[in-house]
């Protein structure tokens, strides 16, 4: 395509909380300022700044990401917010690889941010304005509703037991107590204490589902001979990919994904992957609810259709298994600040792949990763791949 | 270098921190009212659920019946040709029972939100609505249901013109 190599270089984030003191501005400086002490860069040497957030309704602020970016070193900068909801976090890293592999910029930083805190009594409140206005707004939505709806058709299709997704959930809060920036990190926690934990809608339960998260993550890349100047171990982004199906959600299968495949599968041509299940070593799909995991994991082309509870059950995606899934503990452990989540799973593998993941380190020398994001109104899916 | 440094460690806020009245909060009443033009398709099915009937538009060429309805086909991606009516009843692809509200105060009895395929449009063409006169123990997908409308004249041109589907 006649497109550069571009690298990962740089990553850091802020802890994920419920409820941060920190406004959205300072929760971007500390990721940001984190980012570049990594690589040893200063804001001086950036040429482009990327922003992800997702809906401005959770701050009550319009055109949140101009807003915050001074704290994303953005000023005085090319600069641009890419918005795909909660694909937003896989989505900023691939418009920062496009600004870099096309020649137009050496180095880009991304940075994600999401305060959804500030939304009283709840930042649903925020979210029912994405309904269609006269079809769906008026029947008076849950936002967990589409969720559930989708759940329960998903259960349905394959014959699955809400025991085995709680396994995802169980898998991911066991795997954030290694991370230290995770809010629901838990060592000890069982699949019984999610069955247990209280019904919103069911077949969504609270353990099922990742709570209100305030965080910021970002991430430095740069060209290849950049790149190889910084460091010796950069982490090439392989191959991206996006896709969006019909917003008439309910007029889509919701038993299975379509755009994460569609997405998937430009960014595996992109990166030579012919066969996803054995050329990729971990993998850190967007799993806001446990389901989405093993829907997810399915629309990447890494287990068959239906095929990843089992998988699961079999301890494939332990982080010790034959394919770490989230091993960072990903939403439902180490929390979901909506953008800031899809871009720590970026970092993620950036760590993993670096082999500087600390106790969450997956064993064997993992080569290729690949993130995954999923957002707007349950239709777009954000792909990276990403390789040393 | 080592992650530990590279995560900022943030402060976090407790809820006690809200109860004891320590978060600062200001309200801000939106003024925003939005004067919204149906369009021509929703305008067509609004208005025709305020007759009791429901309708779709089909396209000839992916041999689709689409509901709600609209004017062009995003499959073809051309217009579509004509409206075609369809039934009342149809059969639920799937459900939740919700606990919830939006606001997120519990319910004691759950709301039933469904996606349901209505005869006469194509198969997997779904539209959201909401359950009502039933046991939310024995819903199930595949069940069969029907429309209970409002008495003529109180509707008034909405979706809850339909206050709900019920099991038949
Ligand atoms: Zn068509």
């Amino acid at each position: 395509m006649g497109m550069r190599r571009v690298a990962v270089v740089g990553a850091g984030m802020t802890r994920f909380v419920r409820r941060s003191l920190e406004t959205g501005r300072e929760l971007c400086w500390e990721a940001a300022s984190k980012a570049l002490e990594s690589c040893e860069l200063t804001i001086d040497q950036i040429d482009a700044v990327v922003a992800g957030t997702a809906p401005d309704a959770f701050d009550g602020v319009h055109m949140k990401s101009e807003w915050f970016s001074d704290g994303a070193g953005a000023w005085g900068k090319p600069f641009m917010r890419g918005y795909v909801g909660g694909g937003t976090g896989v989505f900023a890293p691939a418009q920062g690889w496009y600004h870099v592999a096309s020649g137009l910029f050496d180095t880009c930083l991304v940075v994600c941010e999401e305060k959804m805190s500030p939304t009283q009594p709840h930042p649903q409140a925020a979210f029912n304005s994405i309904f269609d206005n006269f079809t769906e707004r008026a029947l008076g939505p849950n936002l967990l509703w589409i969720f559930a709806l989708e759940m329960n058709a998903y259960m349905t299709r394959y014959g699955i037991k809400k025991e085995d997704i709680a396994q995802v959930a169980v898998k991911n809060k066991r795997n954030a107590a290694d991370h230290p920036a995770s809010l629901l990190g838990d060592r000890n926690i069982t699949v019984q204490d999610i069955l247990n934990s209280e019904v919103m809608a069911w077949p969504v339960q609270r353990l099922d589902v990742s709570p209100i998260t305030d965080g910021a993550v970002a991430v430095v890349l740069a060209a290849e001979p950049v790149a190889r100047r910084l460091t010796n171990k950069p982490v090439w982004v392989e191959g991206v990919g996006w896709a969006l199906d019909t917003s008439y959600w309910t007029n889509r299968d919701l038993a299975y994904p379509t755009y994460v495949e569609e997405a998937a599968r430009m960014a595996y041509k992109m990166a030579g992957i012919t066969e996803p299940r054995k050329q990729i070593n971990i993998a850190e799909p967007y799993d806001p609810f446990d389901y989405k995991e093993l829907h997810h994991l399915e629309g990447l082309m890494l287990f068959p259709k239906g095929g990843a509870p089992q998988a699961t059950s079999d301890g494939i995606t332990q982080r010790t298994g034959d394919l770490p899934v989230c091993p960072s503990g990903g939403l439902l452990g180490v929390g979901n600040p909506i953008a800031a989540a899809g871009l720590m799973k970026i970092a993620e593998l950036f760590w993993q792949l670096r082999g500087e993941a600390g106790a969450r380190q997956v064993p064997g020398d993992p080569r290729r990763g690949v993130a995954q994001a999923w957002g707007d109104l349950m239709q777009v899916g954000t792909v990276v791949v990403m390789g040393k | 270098m080592r992650m530990k440094h590279l995560v900022y460690p943030t402060q976090g806020l407790h809820e006690d921190d809200f109860k004891q009245g320590k978060v600062l909060t200001e309200t801000w009443h939106v003024k925003a009212e939005y004067a919204w033009d149906t369009g021509v398709a929703i305008g067509r099915y609004l208005a025709e659920l305020k007759n009791g009937r429901l309708v779709g538009r089909k396209c000839l060429k992916c041999n689709r019946v689409l509901v709600p309805p609209r004017m062009f086909c995003e499959l073809c991606f051309r217009p579509t040709d004509e409206w075609a009516p369809v039934q009342d009843t149809g059969t639920i692809k799937t459900f939740s029972l919700c606990y919830v509200r939006w606001d997120m105060v519990r319910l004691k009895e759950p709301e039933i939100p469904i996606v349901l395929d209505l005869d006469g449009a194509s198969r997997g063409i779904g539209i959201m609505h909401k359950l009502g006169e039933a046991d939310p123990k024995s819903v199930r997908i595949g069940m069969r249901v029907q429309a209970v409308w409002k008495p003529a004249d109180e509707r008034e041109g909405s979706i809850n013109d339909i206050r709900y589907f019920k099991p038949i």
